[in-house]
Protein backbone atom coordinates (compact mmCIF):
# COMPACT_ATOMS: atom_id res chain seq x y z
CA UNK A 1 0.00 0.00 0.00
CA UNK A 2 1.49 3.70 -0.95
CA UNK A 3 1.05 6.50 0.31
CA UNK A 4 -1.32 9.65 -1.44
CA UNK A 5 -0.95 13.30 -1.18
CA UNK A 6 -3.38 15.93 -2.27
CA UNK A 7 -1.74 19.61 -2.22
CA UNK A 8 -3.69 22.71 -1.97
CA UNK A 9 -1.02 24.54 -4.10
CA UNK A 10 1.45 24.02 -7.09
CA UNK A 11 4.29 24.97 -4.60
CA UNK A 12 3.43 22.65 -2.02
CA UNK A 13 2.92 19.80 -5.08
CA UNK A 14 6.37 20.39 -6.36
CA UNK A 15 7.84 20.14 -2.90
CA UNK A 16 6.26 17.21 -2.49
CA UNK A 17 7.03 16.05 -5.97
CA UNK A 18 11.08 16.67 -5.56
CA UNK A 19 10.34 14.95 -1.44
CA UNK A 20 8.79 11.92 -2.13
CA UNK A 21 9.06 10.99 -5.86
CA UNK A 22 4.96 10.78 -5.90
CA UNK A 23 3.57 10.50 -9.34
CA UNK A 24 1.15 13.06 -10.68
CA UNK A 25 -2.34 11.96 -10.61
CA UNK A 26 -4.81 14.02 -12.52
CA UNK A 27 -7.75 12.73 -14.50
CA UNK A 28 -6.08 8.57 -13.56
CA UNK A 29 -7.79 7.24 -16.64
CA UNK A 30 -4.40 5.58 -17.72
CA UNK A 31 -2.75 5.22 -14.06
CA UNK A 32 -6.38 3.14 -12.85
CA UNK A 33 -5.97 0.89 -15.53
CA UNK A 34 -2.67 0.05 -15.48
CA UNK A 35 -1.99 -0.62 -11.86
CA UNK A 36 -5.70 -2.47 -11.85
CA UNK A 37 -5.55 -4.96 -9.25
CA UNK A 38 -8.41 -7.01 -8.24
CA UNK A 39 -11.63 -6.12 -7.86
CA UNK A 40 -12.80 -3.91 -4.56
CA UNK A 41 -8.94 -3.80 -3.91
CA UNK A 42 -6.60 -0.92 -4.23
CA UNK A 43 -4.87 -0.28 -7.52
CA UNK A 44 -1.30 -1.42 -7.28
CA UNK A 45 0.59 1.59 -7.56
CA UNK A 46 4.59 1.25 -7.43
CA UNK A 47 4.99 4.64 -5.99
CA UNK A 48 3.16 7.39 -3.96
CA UNK A 49 0.75 9.08 -5.71
CA UNK A 50 -0.19 12.88 -5.62
CA UNK A 51 -3.33 13.86 -7.06
CA UNK A 52 -3.18 17.17 -8.85
CA UNK A 53 -7.12 17.45 -10.37
CA UNK A 54 -8.09 20.24 -7.17
CA UNK A 55 -5.07 22.62 -7.78
CA UNK A 56 -6.52 25.56 -9.03
CA UNK A 57 -3.48 26.48 -11.00
CA UNK A 58 -3.74 23.89 -13.49
CA UNK A 59 -7.24 24.21 -14.28
CA UNK A 60 -6.98 26.65 -16.73
CA UNK A 61 -7.18 27.35 -19.98
CA UNK A 62 -5.71 31.02 -20.92
CA UNK A 63 -4.43 33.08 -23.83
CA UNK A 64 -0.67 33.77 -23.69
CA UNK A 65 1.68 35.19 -26.21
CA UNK A 66 1.17 34.07 -29.63
CA UNK A 67 -0.68 30.69 -28.20
CA UNK A 68 -2.53 29.20 -26.18
CA UNK A 69 -1.89 27.44 -22.64
CA UNK A 70 -4.05 24.09 -21.39
CA UNK A 71 -3.52 23.57 -18.00
CA UNK A 72 -2.47 20.20 -16.88
CA UNK A 73 -5.40 19.41 -14.46
CA UNK A 74 -8.21 20.60 -17.43
CA UNK A 75 -10.57 17.57 -18.43
CA UNK A 76 -10.53 16.64 -22.15
CA UNK A 77 -14.49 17.90 -21.74
CA UNK A 78 -13.52 21.08 -20.94
CA UNK A 79 -10.93 21.44 -23.68
CA UNK A 80 -13.70 20.76 -25.44
CA UNK A 81 -16.12 23.05 -24.81
CA UNK A 82 -13.30 26.34 -25.00
CA UNK A 83 -13.53 28.62 -27.95
CA UNK A 84 -9.98 29.17 -28.47
CA UNK A 85 -8.79 25.71 -28.71
CA UNK A 86 -7.66 24.55 -32.77
CA UNK A 87 -10.38 22.76 -34.07
CA UNK A 88 -7.91 19.72 -35.15
CA UNK A 89 -7.30 19.30 -31.59
CA UNK A 90 -10.82 19.00 -31.12
CA UNK A 91 -11.66 16.49 -33.64
CA UNK A 92 -9.22 13.95 -32.13
CA UNK A 93 -10.46 14.45 -28.60
CA UNK A 94 -13.87 13.73 -30.00
CA UNK A 95 -12.30 10.60 -30.96
CA UNK A 96 -10.81 9.24 -27.29
CA UNK A 97 -12.90 7.15 -25.38
CA UNK A 98 -16.51 8.55 -24.65
CA UNK A 99 -18.16 11.11 -22.43
CA UNK A 100 -17.35 9.69 -19.22
CA UNK A 101 -14.20 9.10 -18.99
CA UNK A 102 -13.57 12.92 -21.61
CA UNK A 103 -14.93 14.04 -18.49
CA UNK A 104 -12.06 12.55 -16.15
CA UNK A 105 -9.55 12.10 -18.61
CA UNK A 106 -6.50 14.91 -19.35
CA UNK A 107 -4.34 15.97 -22.36
CA UNK A 108 -1.38 15.96 -20.03
CA UNK A 109 -1.84 12.63 -18.61
CA UNK A 110 -2.53 11.55 -22.43
CA UNK A 111 0.81 12.97 -23.08
CA UNK A 112 2.61 11.52 -19.89
CA UNK A 113 1.04 8.26 -20.24
CA UNK A 114 3.06 8.84 -24.17
CA UNK A 115 1.58 5.75 -25.97
CA UNK A 116 2.00 5.59 -29.82
CA UNK A 117 -1.86 5.69 -30.37
CA UNK A 118 -2.47 8.78 -27.97
CA UNK A 119 -5.13 10.38 -30.13
CA UNK A 120 -4.76 14.00 -28.87
CA UNK A 121 -0.67 13.90 -28.98
CA UNK A 122 -0.79 12.89 -32.56
CA UNK A 123 -2.81 16.42 -32.80
CA UNK A 124 -0.25 18.32 -30.44
CA UNK A 125 2.50 17.08 -32.79
CA UNK A 126 0.45 18.76 -35.92
CA UNK A 127 0.41 21.79 -33.93
CA UNK A 128 3.45 21.95 -33.08
CA UNK A 129 2.63 22.18 -29.21
CA UNK A 130 5.18 21.82 -26.17
CA UNK A 131 5.13 21.43 -22.79
CA UNK A 132 5.46 23.47 -20.12
CA UNK A 133 7.44 21.30 -16.86
CA UNK A 134 8.42 22.78 -13.59
CA UNK A 135 10.45 21.77 -10.65
CA UNK A 136 10.98 24.17 -7.01
CA UNK A 137 14.14 25.08 -8.90
CA UNK A 138 12.82 26.35 -11.93
CA UNK A 139 10.80 25.72 -15.44
CA UNK A 140 11.42 24.73 -18.70
CA UNK A 141 9.99 24.20 -22.17
CA UNK A 142 9.84 21.38 -24.54
CA UNK A 143 8.35 20.86 -27.90
CA UNK A 144 6.60 17.56 -27.38
CA UNK A 145 8.50 15.90 -29.86
CA UNK A 146 11.42 16.08 -27.56
CA UNK A 147 9.67 15.51 -24.86
CA UNK A 148 8.48 12.30 -25.56
CA UNK A 149 11.00 9.77 -26.14
CA UNK A 150 9.73 6.46 -26.93
CA UNK A 151 6.35 4.31 -26.11
CA UNK A 152 5.68 4.87 -22.36
CA UNK A 153 8.62 6.93 -22.31
CA UNK A 154 9.24 10.71 -21.15
CA UNK A 155 11.85 13.23 -20.11
CA UNK A 156 10.48 14.17 -16.94
CA UNK A 157 13.10 14.56 -14.48
CA UNK A 158 12.76 13.08 -10.94
CA UNK A 159 11.44 16.56 -9.70
CA UNK A 160 9.17 17.62 -12.28
CA UNK A 161 5.70 17.93 -12.86
CA UNK A 162 4.14 18.89 -16.40
CA UNK A 163 2.26 21.90 -15.51
CA UNK A 164 1.02 23.43 -18.74
CA UNK A 165 0.59 22.45 -22.74
CA UNK A 166 1.51 25.35 -25.06
CA UNK A 167 -0.09 25.52 -27.90
CA UNK A 168 0.89 28.21 -30.37
CA UNK A 169 -1.63 29.99 -32.40
CA UNK A 170 -2.73 28.11 -35.22
CA UNK A 171 -2.46 29.77 -38.61
CA UNK A 172 -3.53 27.00 -40.72
CA UNK A 173 -5.84 27.58 -43.69
CA UNK A 174 -6.69 23.49 -43.80
CA UNK A 175 -6.39 20.49 -41.59
CA UNK A 176 -7.14 16.80 -41.25
CA UNK A 177 -7.60 14.44 -38.72
CA UNK A 178 -8.36 11.03 -38.69
CA UNK A 179 -8.51 8.34 -36.84
CA UNK A 180 -8.45 4.39 -37.72
CA UNK A 181 -10.31 1.94 -35.32
CA UNK A 182 -12.44 -0.83 -34.79
CA UNK A 183 -15.49 1.17 -33.35
CA UNK A 184 -16.25 4.55 -33.02
CA UNK A 185 -16.18 4.95 -29.28
CA UNK A 186 -14.05 3.59 -26.77
CA UNK A 187 -11.02 2.08 -28.92
CA UNK A 188 -7.48 2.65 -28.99
CA UNK A 189 -6.62 3.73 -32.54
CA UNK A 190 -4.81 1.45 -35.33
CA UNK A 191 -3.42 4.35 -36.84
CA UNK A 192 -3.89 8.23 -36.82
CA UNK A 193 -3.19 11.15 -39.27
CA UNK A 194 -3.11 14.55 -38.11
CA UNK A 195 -2.23 17.33 -40.49
CA UNK A 196 -2.51 21.01 -40.89
CA UNK A 197 -1.27 23.28 -43.41
CA UNK A 198 -1.45 27.34 -44.16
CA UNK A 199 -1.91 27.85 -48.35
CA UNK A 200 -1.36 31.67 -49.28
CA UNK A 201 -1.09 32.72 -53.30
CA UNK A 202 -0.40 28.98 -54.38
CA UNK A 203 2.51 28.69 -51.79
CA UNK A 204 3.04 26.27 -48.40
CA UNK A 205 4.13 28.73 -46.12
CA UNK A 206 3.68 26.04 -43.56
CA UNK A 207 2.51 22.16 -43.60
CA UNK A 208 3.23 19.83 -40.37
CA UNK A 209 2.09 15.86 -41.09
CA UNK A 210 2.15 13.39 -38.02
CA UNK A 211 1.46 10.20 -38.14
CA UNK A 212 0.80 7.73 -34.68
CA UNK A 213 0.57 4.10 -33.94
CA UNK A 214 3.18 3.74 -36.86
CA UNK A 215 6.69 3.68 -34.89
CA UNK A 216 7.72 3.97 -31.31
CA UNK A 217 6.80 7.43 -31.37
CA UNK A 218 4.35 9.99 -33.64
CA UNK A 219 6.07 10.17 -36.71
CA UNK A 220 6.46 13.41 -37.89
CA UNK A 221 9.52 14.90 -40.35
CA UNK A 222 10.76 18.52 -39.65
CA UNK A 223 12.92 17.65 -42.84
CA UNK A 224 10.68 17.06 -45.03
CA UNK A 225 8.19 19.74 -43.93
CA UNK A 226 10.75 21.94 -44.54
CA UNK A 227 11.40 20.71 -48.29
CA UNK A 228 7.57 21.75 -49.08
CA UNK A 229 7.22 24.68 -46.70
CA UNK A 230 7.57 27.90 -48.69
CA UNK A 231 7.66 26.77 -52.25
CA UNK A 232 4.98 26.87 -54.50
CA UNK A 233 2.33 24.14 -55.41
CA UNK A 234 3.78 23.56 -58.77
CA UNK A 235 6.87 22.62 -57.40
CA UNK A 236 5.81 20.73 -54.61
CA UNK A 237 3.77 18.41 -57.18
CA UNK A 238 6.66 17.47 -58.85
CA UNK A 239 8.76 15.83 -56.07
CA UNK A 240 5.19 14.76 -54.42
CA UNK A 241 6.13 10.80 -54.96
CA UNK A 242 9.65 11.53 -53.89
CA UNK A 243 8.19 13.11 -50.83
CA UNK A 244 5.70 10.44 -50.06
CA UNK A 245 8.34 8.17 -50.24
CA UNK A 246 10.56 9.61 -47.88
CA UNK A 247 7.43 9.80 -45.79
CA UNK A 248 7.09 5.96 -46.41
CA UNK A 249 10.71 4.85 -45.27
CA UNK A 250 9.88 6.63 -41.56
CA UNK A 251 6.24 5.09 -41.18
CA UNK A 252 7.16 1.65 -39.88
CA UNK A 253 4.65 0.07 -37.88
CA UNK A 254 3.95 -3.74 -36.02
CA UNK A 255 1.44 -6.33 -35.89
CA UNK A 256 -0.17 -5.85 -32.22
CA UNK A 257 -3.46 -7.34 -31.17
CA UNK A 258 -4.84 -3.89 -33.03
CA UNK A 259 -3.74 -4.26 -36.44
CA UNK A 260 -1.25 -5.62 -38.45
CA UNK A 261 2.03 -3.46 -39.40
CA UNK A 262 0.89 -4.64 -43.24
CA UNK A 263 -2.55 -3.06 -42.83
CA UNK A 264 -0.68 0.20 -40.68
CA UNK A 265 1.42 0.58 -43.42
CA UNK A 266 -1.07 0.59 -46.34
CA UNK A 267 -3.60 3.08 -44.83
CA UNK A 268 -1.24 5.14 -42.63
CA UNK A 269 0.41 5.80 -46.80
CA UNK A 270 -2.92 6.13 -48.64
CA UNK A 271 -4.08 9.40 -45.92
CA UNK A 272 -0.46 10.78 -46.44
CA UNK A 273 -1.05 10.31 -50.08
CA UNK A 274 -4.54 12.27 -49.92
CA UNK A 275 -4.18 14.99 -47.35
CA UNK A 276 -0.73 15.70 -49.58
CA UNK A 277 -2.20 15.36 -53.41
CA UNK A 278 -6.04 15.23 -52.75
CA UNK A 279 -6.25 18.17 -50.44
CA UNK A 280 -2.89 20.27 -50.32
CA UNK A 281 -2.38 20.36 -53.72
CA UNK A 282 -5.92 20.75 -55.06
CA UNK A 283 -5.93 23.60 -53.12
CA UNK A 284 -6.99 26.72 -55.63
CA UNK A 285 -4.42 27.87 -57.81
CA UNK A 286 -2.76 24.65 -57.63
CA UNK B 1 -6.04 7.04 6.29
CA UNK B 2 -7.90 9.92 5.69
CA UNK B 3 -11.30 11.52 6.15
CA UNK B 4 -13.40 12.08 3.42
CA UNK B 5 -15.96 14.33 3.44
CA UNK B 6 -18.56 14.13 0.28
CA UNK B 7 -22.59 13.49 -0.22
CA UNK B 8 -23.88 10.90 -2.02
CA UNK B 9 -27.51 11.41 -3.11
CA UNK B 10 -28.21 14.57 -0.84
CA UNK B 11 -26.72 12.29 2.13
CA UNK B 12 -23.34 14.13 3.77
CA UNK B 13 -20.79 11.57 4.69
CA UNK B 14 -17.56 12.05 6.32
CA UNK B 15 -15.71 8.49 5.63
CA UNK B 16 -12.12 7.32 7.14
CA UNK B 17 -10.66 5.27 4.31
CA UNK B 18 -7.40 4.82 1.96
CA UNK B 19 -7.78 7.86 -0.46
CA UNK B 20 -7.08 5.87 -3.26
CA UNK B 21 -9.92 3.50 -3.43
CA UNK B 22 -11.99 3.59 -6.00
CA UNK B 23 -15.35 5.67 -5.40
CA UNK B 24 -17.01 2.38 -7.26
CA UNK B 25 -16.12 0.38 -4.31
CA UNK B 26 -17.09 2.95 -1.39
CA UNK B 27 -20.53 3.38 -3.24
CA UNK B 28 -21.38 -0.42 -3.81
CA UNK B 29 -19.12 -1.65 -0.14
CA UNK B 30 -19.66 0.89 2.55
CA UNK B 31 -22.86 2.65 1.51
CA UNK B 32 -24.28 -0.80 -0.09
CA UNK B 33 -25.58 1.18 -3.09
CA UNK B 34 -25.71 -1.70 -5.44
CA UNK B 35 -27.36 0.01 -8.35
CA UNK B 36 -23.73 1.03 -9.28
CA UNK B 37 -22.56 -2.16 -11.23
CA UNK B 38 -19.22 -3.08 -11.87
CA UNK B 39 -18.94 -4.68 -15.44
CA UNK B 40 -15.18 -4.07 -17.25
CA UNK B 41 -13.77 -2.00 -14.24
CA UNK B 42 -11.25 -0.10 -16.71
CA UNK B 43 -13.54 2.70 -17.98
CA UNK B 44 -14.99 0.82 -20.91
CA UNK B 45 -18.28 -0.13 -20.36
CA UNK B 46 -20.61 2.42 -18.29
CA UNK B 47 -22.09 0.05 -15.92
CA UNK B 48 -20.88 2.21 -12.71
CA UNK B 49 -21.29 5.67 -14.04
CA UNK B 50 -22.78 7.69 -11.24
CA UNK B 51 -22.86 12.06 -11.45
CA UNK B 52 -19.72 13.48 -9.60
CA UNK B 53 -21.09 17.49 -9.44
CA UNK B 54 -23.06 16.68 -12.05
CA UNK B 55 -20.53 15.41 -14.68
CA UNK B 56 -20.66 11.96 -15.60
CA UNK B 57 -17.71 9.90 -14.67
CA UNK B 58 -17.06 6.00 -14.23
CA UNK B 59 -16.52 5.64 -10.66
CA UNK B 60 -14.34 2.44 -11.07
CA UNK B 61 -12.01 5.45 -12.60
CA UNK B 62 -12.22 7.87 -9.45
CA UNK B 63 -10.35 7.51 -6.09
CA UNK B 64 -12.50 8.39 -3.12
CA UNK B 65 -9.27 11.13 -2.38
CA UNK B 66 -10.42 13.25 -5.58
CA UNK B 67 -14.28 13.76 -4.02
CA UNK B 68 -13.62 16.01 -1.30
CA UNK B 69 -16.49 18.54 -1.21
CA UNK B 70 -17.85 16.52 -3.79
CA UNK B 71 -21.87 15.80 -4.45
CA UNK B 72 -22.59 11.97 -6.33
CA UNK B 73 -26.13 11.19 -7.59
CA UNK B 74 -26.08 7.41 -8.03
CA UNK B 75 -29.40 5.39 -10.00
CA UNK B 76 -30.83 5.31 -6.81
CA UNK B 77 -30.72 9.12 -6.17
CA UNK B 78 -31.88 9.35 -9.65
CA UNK B 79 -34.89 7.07 -9.30
CA UNK B 80 -36.22 9.47 -6.40
CA UNK B 81 -36.34 12.48 -8.59
CA UNK B 82 -38.95 13.59 -11.39
CA UNK B 83 -37.00 13.72 -13.78
CA UNK B 84 -35.69 9.78 -13.16
CA UNK B 85 -39.05 8.49 -13.03
CA UNK B 86 -39.56 9.59 -16.48
CA UNK B 87 -36.43 7.78 -17.53
CA UNK B 88 -37.59 4.69 -16.21
CA UNK B 89 -40.99 4.89 -17.35
CA UNK B 90 -39.40 5.50 -20.99
CA UNK B 91 -36.92 2.71 -20.56
CA UNK B 92 -39.72 0.85 -19.88
CA UNK B 93 -41.86 1.40 -22.53
CA UNK B 94 -39.78 1.00 -24.96
CA UNK B 95 -38.06 -2.26 -23.89
CA UNK B 96 -35.33 -1.03 -23.51
CA UNK B 97 -34.24 -3.01 -20.26
CA UNK B 98 -33.58 -6.85 -20.76
CA UNK B 99 -31.16 -8.71 -18.58
CA UNK B 100 -31.19 -5.19 -17.16
CA UNK B 101 -27.00 -5.04 -15.92
CA UNK B 102 -26.29 -1.85 -17.94
CA UNK B 103 -29.57 -0.27 -17.06
CA UNK B 104 -28.33 2.09 -14.18
CA UNK B 105 -25.63 3.13 -16.19
CA UNK B 106 -27.18 3.98 -19.10
CA UNK B 107 -29.56 6.00 -17.35
CA UNK B 108 -27.28 7.98 -15.63
CA UNK B 109 -25.54 8.69 -19.23
CA UNK B 110 -28.84 9.74 -20.21
CA UNK B 111 -29.59 11.88 -17.32
CA UNK B 112 -26.43 13.65 -18.09
CA UNK B 113 -27.41 14.04 -21.49
CA UNK B 114 -30.86 15.48 -20.41
CA UNK B 115 -29.23 18.00 -18.24
CA UNK B 116 -27.12 19.48 -20.77
CA UNK B 117 -29.04 19.56 -23.85
CA UNK B 118 -33.11 18.20 -23.45
CA UNK B 119 -34.31 17.67 -26.49
CA UNK B 120 -31.31 15.33 -28.73
CA UNK B 121 -31.27 14.18 -31.74
CA UNK B 122 -30.83 10.43 -32.06
CA UNK B 123 -27.19 11.14 -33.01
CA UNK B 124 -26.25 12.98 -29.82
CA UNK B 125 -28.22 10.23 -27.66
CA UNK B 126 -25.88 7.69 -29.40
CA UNK B 127 -22.97 9.72 -28.86
CA UNK B 128 -23.79 10.75 -25.25
CA UNK B 129 -24.56 6.60 -24.45
CA UNK B 130 -21.18 5.81 -26.74
CA UNK B 131 -19.62 5.11 -23.30
CA UNK B 132 -22.58 2.28 -22.10
CA UNK B 133 -21.88 -1.05 -23.27
CA UNK B 134 -25.52 -3.39 -23.49
CA UNK B 135 -24.90 -6.96 -25.02
CA UNK B 136 -28.80 -7.44 -24.52
CA UNK B 137 -30.65 -5.28 -26.48
CA UNK B 138 -28.49 -4.18 -30.07
CA UNK B 139 -28.92 -0.41 -28.47
CA UNK B 140 -31.70 0.80 -30.58
CA UNK B 141 -34.33 0.05 -28.06
CA UNK B 142 -32.32 2.10 -25.41
CA UNK B 143 -31.83 5.17 -27.52
CA UNK B 144 -35.68 5.07 -28.16
CA UNK B 145 -35.77 5.35 -24.46
CA UNK B 146 -34.13 8.21 -24.30
CA UNK B 147 -35.53 9.77 -27.04
CA UNK B 148 -38.93 8.94 -25.47
CA UNK B 149 -37.88 10.81 -21.88
CA UNK B 150 -36.91 13.65 -23.54
CA UNK B 151 -40.13 13.61 -25.31
CA UNK B 152 -42.35 12.83 -22.10
CA UNK B 153 -40.39 14.80 -19.54
CA UNK B 154 -40.46 17.97 -21.54
CA UNK B 155 -39.58 20.73 -19.21
CA UNK B 156 -38.04 18.64 -16.53
CA UNK B 157 -34.61 19.13 -17.76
Amino acid sequence: MVDSYRPLSLKEALDLRADTGAMPFAGGTDLMVRYRYESGAIPDYPRPVMFVNQLDDLRKIRRIDHGLSIGAAVTMTEVLDHDDVPEILKEALLTIAAPGLRNTATIAGNICNASPAGDSICALYALDAGVKLQSPGGERIEPIYQFITGPGKIDLHADEILTEIIIPEDHSTIHLFKKVGTRRANALSKLTLSAVARISDSRIDEIRIAIGAVAPTVVRSLELEKRMEGRSLKEVALEAEDILRDYDALVQPIDDQRSTAVYRKRVAMNLVRHFLLGVVLQQKGA
Amino acid sequence: MATINFSVNGTSHAIDTDPLRRLLDILREDLKLTGVKEGCGEGECGACSVLKNGILVNSCMIPIGTCEGTEIITPEGLRETVQGKAIIDAYGESGAVQCGFCTPGMMMATEALLRKNPSPSEGEAREALSGNLCRCTGYDMIIDGVLKAAERGKGLW
